[in-house]
């Protein structure tokens, strides 16, 4: 009974002779966040094209709320998303109030909504200015109210986070949370940006149209079998030297450059750490497993081995 | 339904906002009202002429102003908003593209209208408490109502252009060619067709070709009732060869229907 929100099999775009985005096959359940990432022309855009209905997939088939959203059916489920797309400047010559009055109105609620959307994203000192004063955090906030218009069940944030300053980027990810606890379902989509992985349930890894990886931040880890880098501390001059490199156990993972720094795989992450406790003259310990940023770079870096270097220039 | 007058009173605020009506109402207003009183100054008097005299000139000169107004008025209508973004998200909203298109066509025709209806109102109400003869509301009524309808034709014109190229320089460059066909080419080829082609078209041939041109109907309606001594060029061989005005008049509706219908299918065509 638990019927995915978005679901895409063996979806694909062709754009005359390029393939934006080629068999892909992934699925979305209520509540649940995804990061979808990968850098220029990887197929995010048009994959968020296919998703609201704006295109239509090539090949393949594309799902949302259980019907395709380019149908005309599929109509009234349109107010029930919101999307922020990239690159987006609102009517200049209109006040921020008068843009999500708009905006809001199309979508069948009223100004009073709009207000208190400005409110939520911290512009309402601003609502009574034309958008061309605004300053790129600002225009981003506007953009963010008009995809939350409407408690979507379902968002799509092209680079949400653009432009804002920290602690926008904070109020930002309280957003989502808070969306995610009401039971909606975000698709974020960005370059790799610190900060996103604890906001995010899974993630996806595209490039040049095609799906690198999908899972969990840690099933990722897992399968892009990643070192943790672990560094013990000692703060005397000399206290740990010779004691790491003597021990058999140890000195095997020991890096080459980098004097004091083990490099060890996840499984025998707890046995070094055990073996090191031991040492005299240890004072601190570092440990730091791969993040998404390496994960990302592991999976890119992995492709262009296999497949290499490929003309193309996608669509963004 | 509701969705069009979201985008049309949005698109109409705009031309407010713009002082688009404002300028528009101003230009014409002044325009037909320095023409009543001073279109008979190069025959040495001042004061009310003619009205056939009056609304010949307004005539012939509205005939180049309303397509360049209504081109630059819409020109950027769809093209502005692809640039910015806004078309592709206003497509994720529940608003299908003809009622996007139909919006922006009730908003900035509703400029138009109201702008040649104030402009060239002005000067007819004037001239009617000056020499209380009701044959100028009739004459005006005529004038105001082809005024209005050439208006929208070349806004759907605009339209066509604006949801074919994809820059918004491009667009002002073919807006500007299309009314320089329209408004001086069409003619001057037209007048060259009949002076160096002998027997090349019969007069009846000539009033058809004129169909393919808003201005030229749009002339032909005001014209045709009028002394034809004021009218001369290729018009007045074709006004010879007259339609009926009802005819002339569900022409230019044509011209309207035809560009609109024909914007909607290339937006449902366009790829985003």
């Amino acid at each position: 009974m638990n019927t995915p929100l978005v679901s895409l099999v063996e979806a694909g775009k062709a754009y005359d002779q390029l393939d934006a985005l080629s068999s892909m096959t992934m699925s979305l359940n209520e509540g649940e966040v995804l990061g979808l990432f990968g850098h220029n022309g990887a197929g995010k855009t048009t994959m968020m094209k296919l998703i609201l209905g704006v295109i239509s997939p090539s090949s393949g088939k594309v799902e949302v709320m259980g019907m395709a959203p380019d149908l005309k059916e599929a109509w009234h489920c349109r107010s029930k998303i919101g999307y922020l797309p990239e690159n987006v400047s609102f009517y200049e010559q209109l006040t921020g109030l008068e843009v999500l009055t708009y905006f809001a109105k199309l979508k069948g609620f009223s100004k009073k909504q709009a207000v208190e959307l400005l409110e939520q994203v911290g512009i309402t000192y601003a609502m009574k200015r034309q958008v061309k004063t605004y300053s790129k955090g600002m225009r981003q906030r506007l953009g963010l109210a008009q995809a939350f218009i409407g408690e979507p069940k379902l968002l799509l944030l092209d680079e949400p986070t653009v432009g804002l300053d920290p602690i926008a980027t904070r109020d930002f990810y309280k957003t989502v949370d808070q969306l995610k606890s009401n039971g909606s379902s975000v698709i974020l989509c960005s370059h790799v940006l610190p900060g996103v992985e604890q906001h995010i349930d899974r993630a996806m890894i595209l490039s040049s149209g095609k799906l690198l990886a999908m899972g969990t931040l840690s099933e990722l880890r897992q399968q892009a079998a990643l070192p943790v880098v672990i560094k013990p501390i000692s703060f005397e001059k000399g206290g740990l030297n010779g004691a790491v490199t003597q021990n058999t156990q140890l000195n095997g993972f020991l890096t080459n450059d980098c004097q004091n720094t083990l490099m060890v795989p996840e499984h025998e992450k707890l046995r070094v750490l055990k073996q090191l406790l031991n040492l005299n003259g240890l004072d601190d310990i570092h440990v730091e497993s791969a993040n998404l940023e390496q994960v990302y770079q592991h999976f890119l870096s992995e492709h262009e081995l296999l497949e290499p270097k490929q003309t193309n220039g996608g669509q963004g | 339904m509701k969705q069009i007058l979201t985008v049309a009173n949005k698109e109409f605020h705009d031309g407010l906002r713009n002082r688009w009506l404002i300028s528009i109402t101003l230009i014409f207003a002044l325009l037909s009202i320095g023409l009543t009183y001073f279109g008979a100054a190069a025959s040495g008097a001042v004061g009310v002429t003619s009205l056939s005299t009056t609304v010949a000139s307004l005539a012939s000169l509205a005939v180049f102003l309303i397509p360049l107004i209504a081109l630059l008025l819409s020109y950027d209508s769809f093209v502005g908003e692809q640039e910015s973004g806004t078309l592709l998200l206003l497509l994720t909203y529940p608003l299908s593209k003809s009622q996007l298109l139909l919006g922006k066509f009730i908003g900035q025709g509703t400029i138009i209208a109201l702008a040649t209806l104030l402009g060239f109102g002005a000067s007819a109400v004037l001239l009617y408490f000056q020499l209380g003869d009701s044959d100028i509301l009739s004459a005006f009524g005529v004038f105001i109502i082809s005024a209005i309808l050439l208006g929208l034709s070349f806004t759907a014109i605009s339209y066509l252009i604006s949801l074919s190229v994809s820059e918004k320089s491009k667009a002002a460059g073919f807006a500007l060619i299309t009314w320089f066909l329209f408004a001086l080419a069409f003619d001057l080829a037209l007048l060259a067709l009949l002076v160096g082609v002998e027997e090349g078209v019969t007069q009846q041939g000539l009033t058809q070709l004129m169909m393919l041109n808003p201005t030229d109907i749009f002339r032909l309606v005001n014209l045709a009732g009028l002394d034809s001594s004021d009218v001369n060029g290729a018009l007045a061989v074709a006004i010879n060869a007259s339609l009926s005005q009802t005819q002339l008049f569900s022409a230019l509706v044509a011209w309207v229907i035809l560009p609109l219908t024909l914007a909607i299918f290339i937006f449902k065509k366009k790829k985003l």
